[in-house]
């Protein structure tokens, strides 16, 4: 048998993904946002108790391919470094399907001095020209989660009861989902949201859904004026989920709970054991200044662009032939 | 792969079309595998599978990370050799080892298997479960109306039983004792056959 050394997507694709970078460098260098680099391989990880990670030793220490550059980012703005983007690759063990690669690229961008809504004004104005030939041109929706998630299974996400939410999920054919979500509210979000909500967004351009329910909050900050709100967006182009951002935590001490409880949420679904990351906390201490930041997945942004239907078919060489 | 005389399990992050795993104790095929990871949550698998007894496709949904069992199931090229009314007897034509299937594991499958044939024989567990014969077959028209001399067009047509048992449509000019060339996934006449 010949080996498959045959690159998995058409050579205009990798022409498209140049032309797109370098649309996006042009965008930043106007907005004297600085393109910074930081460690792919670090002594510590995320605590994120759904995303797993491939690890590595050397001179007898862990290290850990980064499932994003976050916390690495944050410990350059809290050093003072301004508003900054890069551009590089991270890691997901496990990963791996019609919208996953395991080894992916990420576009990552924070902006001192933004709240959530200022966030999304530059999303817009870095996606809207990129999708201006495309048939997602047309429009730039902003819708608060609660109104989306009421509209297409008409329920509350804010008050949970299992009865009803299972009554959806059966209406979506879906009878598993008690077995899979268990009583955890906000595993039933997020799998009602994908099996009812998602496909519908963005289907003729940008689609972003913010002030996702509290439970939900990741390294948000809450809503101020209402604590079951937090400040976090993610970003939908065709049903394909784009990018998450959040009105950054400032808060060390809620930081160190929201890890503590991560790690504990860990240990209970028998994941890998991971510790806080000791140099992020110290510099959240010192003092994050008040951000903004989002991640974009560019391999899905460019199946959206080239209209592929599949991630293998806009990268150089997927995980089965990489 | 026998460990320990369990069988082995796939993790859903192994999961792709055409892998065999036991499901409600029947053994499986994965048709299609969609990973899901909505958000910062939980990731899924929504899976659809083809029940390799009887058929049926199912949707299921798996917690990533969670493991199935694999199904022992192969497929095999076999000659068939004949009926005897209860079952039916197939050959290993390398082996010679020979195997018999019930009605319910060939089906539909017998209105195109003819003595010697090759066709695939599905093992589940060493014991035949399903029998695929080949995209084309080529059978002796057993019965049908004599049709017009003459007529080629391809208009029209009528029914013609084949030596197996199946009925299919046949233009007008086929006659009895001719051998046609039949596409057994359409169960379309495609054109005689050269003898």
């Amino acid at each position: 048998m010949i080996a498959d050394w045959q690159p998995s997507c058409s050579l205009e694709l990798l022409q498209l993904r140049a032309a797109v970078l370098r649309t996006i460098r042009a965008y930043f260098y106007e907005q004297e946002v600085l393109e910074v680099e930081t460690p792919i391989l670090c002594q510590s990880i995320g605590t994120d108790p759904y995303l797993d990670f491939f690890s590595t030793d050397f001179a007898a220490k862990s290290y850990y391919l980064q499932t994003s550059p976050e916390f690495s980012m944050k410990r350059l703005l809290a050093a003072g470094m301004g508003s900054c983007y890069q551009i590089t690759k991270s890691f997901r063990r496990g990963e791996a399907g019609r919208y996953h690669n395991p080894e992916f690229t990420i576009l990552e961008w924070y902006r001192v001095g933004f709240d959530l809504s200022d966030l999304m004004d530059d999303v817009e104005n870095l996606l809207c020209p990129l999708l201006r030939d495309t048939r997602f041109n047309g429009s730039v929706e902003r819708c608060a989660y609660v109104d989306i998630f009421q509209k297409y299974t008409g329920l509350n996400p804010l008050q949970f009861s299992l009865p009803a939410y299972q009554a959806v999920a059966e209406e979506f054919n879906c009878s598993d989902a008690h077995q899979l979500c268990g009583e955890d509210p906000s595993l039933w979000l997020d799998f009602l949201f994908s099996l009812c909500v998602q496909n519908e967004l963005g289907k003729k351009g940008v689609c972003m859904i913010y002030n996702y329910p509290a439970c939900l909050p990741s390294l948000a900050r809450l809503n101020k004026d209402n604590e079951l709100l937090s400040e976090r967006v993610e970003v939908f182009v065709n049903g394909i989920e784009m990018g998450n951002g959040y009105f950054e935590l400032t808060d060390v001490v809620e930081q160190e709970k929201r890890f503590e409880r991560e790690i504990e949420l860990r240990k209970q679904n028998k994941s890998t054991a991971v510790n806080k990351d000791a140099r992020f906390l110290a510099a959240l201490n010192s003092g994050l200044p008040d951000c903004s930041g989002l991640a974009i997945g560019l391999d899905r942004l460019l199946m959206v662009l080239s209209d592929q239907n599949k991630i293998a078919d806009v990268l150089a060489f997927s995980i089965e032939n990489a | 792969m026998a460990i320990e005389g369990k069988m082995a399990n796939y993790s859903t992050s192994e999961f792709k079309a055409g892998m065999k795993i036991m499901m409600d104790s029947d053994p499986c095929a994965i048709i299609e595998n969609e990973f899901v990871k909505p958000g910062k949550g939980q990731a899924f698998n929504r899976v659809k599978i083809r029940n390799l007894k009887n058929g049926r496709v199912i949707e299921r949904t798996f917690k990533s990370g969670e493991s199935v069992e694999a199904a022992d199931v192969i497929d095999l090229d076999m000659q068939y050799l004949y009926s005897d009314g209860e079952f039916y007897h197939f050959m290993d034509p390398e082996s010679f080892e020979q195997y018999q299937a019930d009605e319910s594991a060939v089906a539909d499958s017998k209105l195109w298997l003819k003595d010697q044939d090759m066709c695939i024989l599905t093992l589940w567990n060493n014991a035949p479960i399903s029998v695929t014969p080949p995209n084309f077959v080529e059978l002796t028209v057993a019965e049908t109306d004599p049709g017009l001399k003459g007529d080629t067009s391809g208009g029209g047509g009528k029914p013609a039983t084949m030596e197996t048992g199946a009925v299919i449509r046949v233009p007008l000019f086929v006659q009895i004792g001719e051998l046609l060339k039949i596409d057994t996934r359409t169960a379309e006449y495609v054109s005689r056959a050269k003898s």
